[in-house]
């Protein structure tokens, strides 16, 4: 690294939305930060959609997931769960498992990841194992030489329980006297993905909070007297469901313990996370813990740490001195691996006739199971301009497994119901959704992408609510999107030049599908004038310099400045080395188009020949990620992101059919626009089918899941695809020597309450409740006739 | 497919289970003559007995498609078939997809599209496309849509995997073609 005495220079970032009127801001950073990155146009492989690097290893079917591992002498693991929603285990009997043919080795856990911890643990019941709190949780796991004898051996375990009263059903876990879930109040930690809850907030039977206010801060202003100034009042009862991740490839590990350290593969959106997590569960230095991820099967917030899985492969590994492979079954990874909380939201939302807001007022009661962070605020507290803004919102325990951060944690449902109002407020006022929008909505990237979606989706031939004649009527809706440009600041590469030419990048992020791998190719193809395909991605293992987690929408923030710098640096190496010979100083030498010049018509070499000087076999440069670029007077970088939604409803049915999603979306500046458009697609699919599909459905009578599938858990398929149109704004922010942005929570966070508006200008009745089945759509047409019959 | 080995073929072995029989078909045009508990699905016998891990263990339970492979040229959910099933059959998996180093027409278009995005669910989507465009060379978007029905995708998200179907078939058809460029804003 470079290390002047002077400690900073001042340089000027283009900043503003290329397009519409770019602007420039000169910031002091430190002088060890490349020049400054010119706008995509500028550039010739950063913001060109580049296919990714590692896309024939996955069409060719060589791409090693974790579930594809084979170890030698490798043995499976099947996972023993609860089979009640609630008690204590008496005791566990493996004697008869133990002997059985081909087992290597059974654990019992004695501490279980995942759950909420009662805060004082002199109030938990008394027990020796830890307390079954959900049907499905993971109790042991057995190790054996086949999957079948595994699976054989795990029906020999005896559970004896000493079963608790139990409630599965978040209103009945509200009222006083319902069956506790836990004794005493309990408290979550957050994961990398968000989620969680803060520590400490008082409890009432099995009510936790309320919290006040969000993550920037308590709440704003006094609410009472934003009401009582306020001309318009609307306000509406929410309730969305719990979503369950679902990725196909489930969780799980290999774990291989031997005596000179441990070596997970591991389906996970965070290597760090595993290795730090096992580290601590077993005593080991960190240094002695590798944790592999070469592809992965899909997260969504769902795979940060080793999880109980990861801990009981690891404990199976090290008695039976062999590698066990540990994947979940589908089953328990519907009850066991985590969801997206349910809420029901009491929204209330005070404005002028003008449409200015004075008050916004959310209640909220999520459940989380056993966990915590089902919190909904985030929209509300952060989408609009309001000078009196406050959030209440509890979680209410439940017996069911816990849920994860999961894609926007919090936004999607929180979208649900205030984009849903402030429509209610635009009619109020007979204004416009977009126009009052544009007079609410202080952020300029959503102003721009209103009006490029509205042109795209035709929002002038939007007619008035259930105008359409005939049973099946359609319906334009819109709604916005707001998540925060969060940096994990454990992000480092190292990227290094071999005597031959050859380039390589090596660092632990994973690639969870986003195609992190593709878009650093192309940050160190742009420093070195070369081509994406010219550098070799070495990522997902914890031996290399650490990566951040990838969740919040953090990865390509975070990893890519570091790209840039450890390319610059090692870059500056082979220019101080070619200089002389160029007639240049170092910072005179150009690399561009695959050569090496003296700037543009000097002296120049190939890049193979310029790297056949260096003095030793290879010369490398690493990188952290550097602080963002600030002028100490920036507010938190926040994305935006506007979805329109075009639906058919079927009045006679009450089938909704999403027709066609125009997204338009901004991440700073886009590495690769062709996987961003990927993850659009994925994240608006996601929302759809949230809005319509996805329902974990819980037995009230026996506590269990009666969906643990992919067949009655409902999620949208190939045929009801919509068509999906993505428009991609660059915004400049001269944040980081990238500038670069996330996308991935920002693109579902809209969706389910842009078809909620899309369906209520389609046949003129709000739905307020998720999933929008049709026995919904029915039920909420049929009341909506008994009130206008009433009225 | 063929009847199952009648269960009273099967002899014990002497720890309680089933004992190992043997099946002879061809993978990727390959004979293979492999020896595995009878109870084995396909799916298992591909990836644990023949490590052809390029099908995809997603559900076991015949819902998410994941482990489709083709069996004499028609795409069958490999987790619901006995590995004995497949006696006397060609099953093709996407490890037979490409010719050598030349990838199929819908490999090529996967890739360049990145219809692959986490890339689990990608081997099923393409054996699948595979059989439609050899019965259908001008499918429409509908007709994609159906034939692809059987495989859930949790992350690409469709659009772009129908994309990469329709470039490989207008290749296939021996039209130029390249991929659809979207708009980017200020360009």
């Amino acid at each position: 690294m470079q290390d002047a005495t002077k400690t900073s220079r001042k340089a000027t970032f283009p900043t503003g939305i290329a397009g519409s009127g770019m602007t420039s801001v000169e910031l002091d950073i430190p002088t060890s930060e490349p020049p400054v990155l010119p706008p995509n146009e500028d550039l010739s492989v950063v913001g060109k959609r580049t296919p990714r690097l590692d896309g024939r290893l996955k069409v060719t079917g060589a791409a090693r997931y974790t579930a594809d591992v084979r170890l030698p002498n490798m043995l499976h693991a099947k996972v023993i769960t609860a089979t009640v929603p609630h008690a204590r285990v008496k005791s566990v009997d493996i004697s008869a498992a133990e002997k059985a043919p081909g087992v290597r080795a059974v654990h019992v856990l004695e501490r279980l990841l995942g759950s909420a911890v009662v805060r004082d643990s002199s109030k938990e019941i008394a027990s020796k194992y830890p307390i079954v709190r959900y049907s499905g949780q993971p109790i042991a796991a057995i190790a054996a030489t086949s999957p079948g004898a595994a699976e054989d051996a795990a029906k020999l375990v005896k559970v004896e329980y000493e079963v608790l009263p139990f409630v599965v059903d978040a209103d009945e876990a509200r009222k006083p006297g319902a069956p506790l879930v836990f004794p005493a109040p309990a408290d979550m930690a957050a994961t990398a993905g968000g989620g969680g809850g803060g520590g400490g907030l008082t409890q009432a039977g099995n009510v936790r909070g309320p919290a006040r206010g969000g993550m920037f801060g308590p709440p704003r202003g006094d609410v009472e007297n934003g009401f009582a100034a306020a001309e318009v009042i609307v306000e509406g009862e929410f309730r969305t469901q719990v979503q369950t991740h679902s990725p196909l490839e489930t969780h799980g590990v290999v774990a291989d313990w031997r005596s000179d350290g441990l070596t997970v593969y591991s389906s996970t959106q965070g290597t760090a996370s595993v290795r730090d997590e096992l580290a601590e569960v077993f005593g080991l230095p960190k240094t002695q813990v590798r944790v592999i991820t070469e592809f992965m099967g899909g997260g969504f917030g769902a795979k940060f740490g080793a999880g109980n899985e990861g801990v009981l492969a690891t404990h199976l590994s090290k008695k039976a001195g062999a590698p066990v492979r540990l994947m979940f079954d589908r089953r328990t990874e519907q009850l066991a691996a985590g969801n997206r909380p349910s809420s029901h939201q009491k929204l209330r939302l005070g404005a002028m006739k003008d449409g200015t807001l004075k008050a916004i007022h959310l209640v909220n009661f999520g459940t989380a199971g056993v966990g915590t962070g089902a919190g909904a605020g985030g929209p509300a507290q952060n989408m609009y301009e309001c000078p009196a803004v406050l959030t209440e919102e509890a979680d209410v325990f439940v017996n069911a497994g816990p849920a994860a951060s999961f894609r926007a944690p919090g936004h999607p449902q929180g979208c649900f119901a205030l984009e849903q109002v402030i429509d209610e407020l635009a009619e109020r006022i007979a204004v416009d959704p977009l126009a009052l929008r544009d007079r609410i909505d202080t952020s300029e990237s959503r102003r721009l992408e209103r009006r490029l979606g509205a042109e795209r989706i035709g929002w002038s031939r939007r007619k008035a609510p259930g105008s359409d004649p005939g049973p099946v009527k359609r319906g334009i809706g819109v709604a916005q999107s707001v998540w925060y440009r969060f940096t994990d600041m454990d992000s480092a590469c190292e990227v290094r030049i071999a005597r031959d030419g050859s380039v390589e990048l090596l660092s632990a992020v994973q690639d969870i599908g986003g195609g992190i791998r593709t878009a650093l190719a192309q940050v160190v193809a742009e420093e070195l004038g070369l081509q994406a395909a010219d550098i070799t991605v070495r990522i997902g293992d914890t031996n290399f310099p650490i990566g951040p987690a990838s969740g919040g929408s953090v990865t390509t923030n975070s990893i890519t400045p570091a790209a840039r710098n450890a390319a610059h640096d090692v870059k500056m190496q082979l220019a101080s080395l070619v200089a002389a010979e160029l007639g240049v100083e170092p910072s005179g030498v150009v690399m561009r188009g695959g050569t090496v010049a003296a700037g543009a018509g000097g002296k120049s070499l190939t890049f193979r020949q310029a790297a056949r000087r260096l003095k030793t076999e290879q010369i490398a440069g690493l990188a952290s990620r550097s602080a963002n670029y600030s002028d100490g007077k920036r507010a938190f970088d926040r994305y935006g992101g506007v979805q329109f939604v075009e639906v058919a409803v079927d009045t006679e049915t009450g089938v909704i059919r999403v027709e066609r999603v125009v997204a338009v979306h901004d991440c700073g500046r886009p590495i690769n626009p062709l996987a961003i458009e990927s993850q659009v697609n994925g994240g608006v699919l996601q929302g759809i089918s949230y809005a319509l599909y996805e329902n974990r459905q819980l037995d009230r009578n026996t506590g269990h899941m009666v969906n643990p599938n992919l067949e009655q858990y409902k999620i949208l398929g190939a045929r009801e695809t919509p068509v999906i149109e993505t428009i991609l704004i660059e915004e400049y922010r001269g944040r980081s020597s990238t500038d670069a942005g996330g996308i991935g929570e920002p693109a579902t966070v809209p969706t389910a309450g842009a078809v909620a508006n899309a369906v209520y200008n389609a046949i003129g009745v709000r739905l307020r409740e998720m999933p929008m089945t049709p026995a919904r759509v029915l039920a909420a047409m049929a009341a909506a006739r008994k009130e206008g019959g009433r009225a | 497919m063929s009847a199952p080995v009648p269960l009273t073929h099967i002899t014990r072995a002497r720890n309680g289970r089933p004992a190992k029989r043997r099946a002879q078909f061809t993978v990727n045009g390959e004979p293979v003559d492999v020896l595995f508990a009878p109870h084995k699905t396909l799916l298992e016998v591909l990836r644990e007995d023949l490590n052809l891990t390029g099908t995809k263990h997603g559900c076991e339970l015949g819902e998410c498609g994941a482990c489709a492979v083709l069996v004499d040229g028609e795409p069958v959910l490999a987790c619901l078939v006995l590995g004995l099933d497949a006696e006397g059959r060609d099953v093709t998996t996407v490890e037979g997809m490409a010719d050598g180093p030349a990838l199929h027409p819908i490999q090529e278009a996967f890739a360049q599209y990145g219809a692959a995005q986490c890339g689990y669910c990608t081997p099923s989507f393409m054996l699948t496309a595979q059989v439609l465009l050899e019965k259908n060379p001008s499918p429409s978007r509908d007709e994609i849509r159906e034939a692809l029905s059987s495989s859930i995708c949790r992350c690409t998200g469709y659009v772009k995997i129908y994309e990469a179907v329709e470039l490989a078939a207008a290749r296939m058809r021996g039209e130029e073609a390249d991929i659809l460029e979207e708009a980017i804003y200020g360009r």
